[in-house]
């Protein structure tokens, strides 16, 4: 019980990893399956967001009435790494974006199993 | 695009908004080395703000204006600056990425430091810009 | 101090950059830049592997700030022989390209330019980096420009990308979930800092879920079987030069991914002793050259053919991973140098044939062998060293990875190995059949054939020669460079 109490956020995280790769490998439309992804990378970016929390301590900008000591302030390292995690995921989601559009713009449809029969069809 | 969203109330307030936020993006990049804030936020708010241009004056006015050329150029140039940042150090005895070999004469390492990381980060800025707007177009475009 | 191993990914990406300036004012631009940039990068990897072998590796701290805080390159004996192989590949297919591109996908010719150095970038970026999370975002670059290259053709395309797309981003996050958990455990995030400290924390379950999460990303990224489900549909539908491009190195660099985590940041101690993930991947290998082999006989279509091959040749790598033995090791490095060269050749030959007759289907290919007698002969040469007969330098690796499987007593291995041979001669034997030795009427379209322009021919010899010639001196390069990598496999007493 009390690892659920202190760790709830970790159980919360875990939840939405599955539903995320629940939605990129359970559903047979491509635009969910892309949603999928990104609620699975939203976990992730949770997970590390709460890594980096200290209780009482305060955003790792110098702060005078603090001073230099390191122990006082949130690490900002996986900050950092999960802002880089985010551009690497909008410029993923970009590029699924635009290979969507050009799969619709072909077949006409995103579901997968429409996309598949149009594809027998033409060959 | 435009035809869903022609209203005279969309445009007005889009017109109103965009200095400001293309300020608070200049802002929040020349803010990046000293608190919250950076090259990659600055350059996202400007892309937006632009972005919001295209889709509330039309993809067609606004391609006169700045036009997809253009930002293609931004980004190949903010690429440009980053990486003479990164480059001329070395050619001055220090490492990639190494501003306090950077050859600006009169400052102190830690005050070419500081200043190092502002020219990388309006590089990165407008690298993200120049990127973002690219890719937007490209999404919108039709088949070219 | 030598700049060496950040001047490798910096030239590429630079004239990842560069290209669609250039490209914007004359299309023939981003070729010649993509030539420069690329040729550059081979010579500064050549000086670099040249560099460590005589002086040792380099570590080079960007920024001039040292790790654990500052984000560290390394050139080693490993990294530079992975280097030279990739920028090498790069160059010899980016040479070839040219017409083969502007026939298939004219209008794009300066986006895949710029993506396919984007692509070169990326992978020499993941090979020499020392730090974790400068290692995702190389995968990252590389996986997305490899996402944008591959939907460039076809219309099937865009559809096998996108599946492609959906399984390398679940590979990249697990691979920055399992480095978070190794983050938050050891407090470093430098490779060599990592190793360092992961010893006390051998018993942590934190550890283990890292080790297990990044090697399920890395085995996806290398198609390790029954990962491999993305693979055959992405090379059959891309531009035969993208195909050439991505089929010979991506998977190699995946697989050159795991033996680092195995040799640098897990130690052998760890992974094969205590926590024996090597042995999945060996057996799942195993699994892998059969499933891969027996596929590859099914198909008419010589892509198709040729892919399912990469995941049978991809299973030779992991066997050699999974043993974990110095001549495991030695085995996988070596059949990655010579499945790049044997892989990007058989490409270029099937561009080739697609760029003269405009088939891809085996039982259209009689007369062949007359009418394309040198792009033939550099097929021959590469598939008998698919097979493994000398003096061609496939026999070499599989000879050591079967003297580490019976180093180790694995005689369920030795029974892959051999009967993999069997079978890779099977579907290669009935492609140089048809080639060779099946008549057909005159007029049809192979009949009218004849070798392709020397621009893509040469590439096309270049790598058949190439792997006669690594037949010959494969010693002298586990001598000089492998010996020393496999070293800290060594176990203790032996």
């Amino acid at each position: 019980m009390s690892a659920l109490a202190t760790h709830y956020i970790y159980y919360m995280t875990a939840g939405l990893l599955v539903i995320g790769l629940y939605g990129m490998i359970g559903k047979k439309n491509l635009l969910k399956k892309l949603i999928g992804m990104n609620i699975f990378q939203t976990a992730i970016f949770l997970f590390f967001i709460y890594g980096a929390v200290k209780p009482g301590t305060t955003v790792p900008v110098l702060d005078i009435r603090i001073g230099m000591d390191a122990a006082a302030y949130i690490n900002p390292l996986p900050h950092v790494l999960i802002l880089t995690a985010i551009v690497v995921s909008v410029a993923t989601t970009g590029v699924a974006l635009a290979l969507l559009i050009s799969i619709y713009r072909r077949y006409g449809s995103l579901e997968e199993s429409t996309i598949l029969e149009r594809m027998k069809q033409s060959s | 695009m435009r035809d869903e969203l022609a209203n005279p109330v969309v445009e007005g307030l889009s017109r109103f908004l965009v200095p400001f936020m293309q300020i608070f993006a200049l802002y929040v990049i020349t803010h990046g080395h000293y608190g919250p804030g950076g090259g990659f936020q600055g350059g996202v708010i400007l892309a937006a703000s632009m972005m919001l241009l295209r889709l509330a004056l039309g993809e067609e006015y606004e391609h006169r204006r700045f036009s997809p050329t253009a930002a293609t150029f931004v980004a190949a140039t903010g690429i440009l600056i980053y990486a003479l940042a990164g480059l001329l150090p070395m050619a001055f005895g220090g490492r990639f990425l190494d501003y306090a070999y950077l050859p600006i004469p009169g400052l102190s390492n830690a005050e070419l430091r500081y200043h190092g990381i502002l020219i990388v980060e309006s590089g990165v800025g407008m690298v993200v810009w120049g990127t973002l707007v690219t890719l937007f177009d490209h999404l919108l475009g039709r088949e070219s | 101090m030598s700049h060496l191993p950040v001047l490798i990914p910096v030239t590429l990406l630079l004239s990842a950059f560069l290209i669609p300036l250039a490209g914007s004012i004359k299309r023939d631009f981003a070729f010649a830049i993509a030539l420069v940039g690329a040729a550059l990068a081979f010579a500064f990897t050549l000086a670099g592997l040249f560099t460590v072998i005589t002086q040792g590796e380099i570590r080079y701290h960007l920024g001039g700030w040292a790790p654990p805080i500052g984000i560290e390159y390394v050139l080693d004996a490993l990294s530079g022989f992975m280097a030279t192989v990739v920028t090498l590949i790069g160059l010899v297919v980016l040479i070839y390209s040219r017409r083969s591109v502007l026939h298939e996908v004219a209008p794009r010719v300066v986006p895949l330019y710029a993506l396919a150095m984007l692509l070169l970038a990326g992978l020499v970026g993941i090979i020499v980096t020392g730090d974790l999370f400068n290692f995702f975002v190389f995968l990252e670059i590389s996986s997305i420009s490899a996402y944008a290259l591959m939907a460039i053709g076809d219309d099937r395309a865009p559809v096998a990308a996108f599946r492609y797309l959906i399984l390398g981003s679940i590979a990249g996050s697990f691979y920055v979930l399992g480095v978070g958990f190794l983050y938050f455990s050891t407090g470093s995030l430098n490779m060599a800092d990592v190793a360092q400290r992961l010893p006390e924390l051998y018993q942590s379950r934190a550890v283990a879920a890292a080790a297990i999460f990044i090697f399920i990303a890395l085995g996806l990224k290398m198609a390790l079987f029954p990962l491999h489900l993305w693979l055959p549909d992405v090379y059959t539908y891309a531009p035969s030069a993208v195909t050439a491009l991505i089929a010979p190195i991506m998977t190699k660099v995946a697989a050159y991914a795991l033996i680092r985590m195995l040799l640098t940041v897990f130690q052998p101690a760890y992974l094969r002793d205590l926590l024996p993930l090597t042995s999945v991947i060996g057996w799942l290998a195993a699994c892998g050259i059969l499933y891969g082999s027996i596929m590859a006989i099914a198909q008419s279509d010589l892509r198709r053919m040729l892919a399912y091959s990469s995941i049978s040749q991809i299973g030779y790598i992991g066997i050699g991973i999974g043993l974990a033995n110095p001549l495991g090791i030695i085995g996988a490095l070596l059949h990655i140098l010579n499945h790049a060269f044997m892989k990007a050749c058989l490409f270029l030959v099937a561009g080739n044939i697609r760029w003269r007759t405009g088939q891809w289907e085996i039982r259209r290919f009689a007369g062949l062998g007359r009418t394309m007698p040198w792009t033939m002969a550099g097929f021959s040469v590469a598939a008998l060293s698919m097979v493994g007969i000398p003096p061609a330098a496939g026999f070499f690796s599989k000879w050591y990875l079967l003297l580490g499987s019976i180093d180790a007593g694995n005689w369920f291995f030795v029974a892959v190995i051999l009967a993999s041979s069997l079978l890779t001669a099977v579907y290669f034997f009935r492609v140089l059949e048809q080639v060779y030795a099946t008549h057909t009427n005159e007029e049809s379209a192979p009949m009218k054939a004849s070798d392709p322009p020397l621009s893509m021919l040469l590439p096309t010899l270049f790598l058949g020669a190439g792997l006669l010639i690594l037949g010959l001196f494969n010693s002298a390069i586990v001598t000089y460079i492998l010996n020393s990598v496999a070293q800290p496999l060594q176990r203790p007493g032996s």
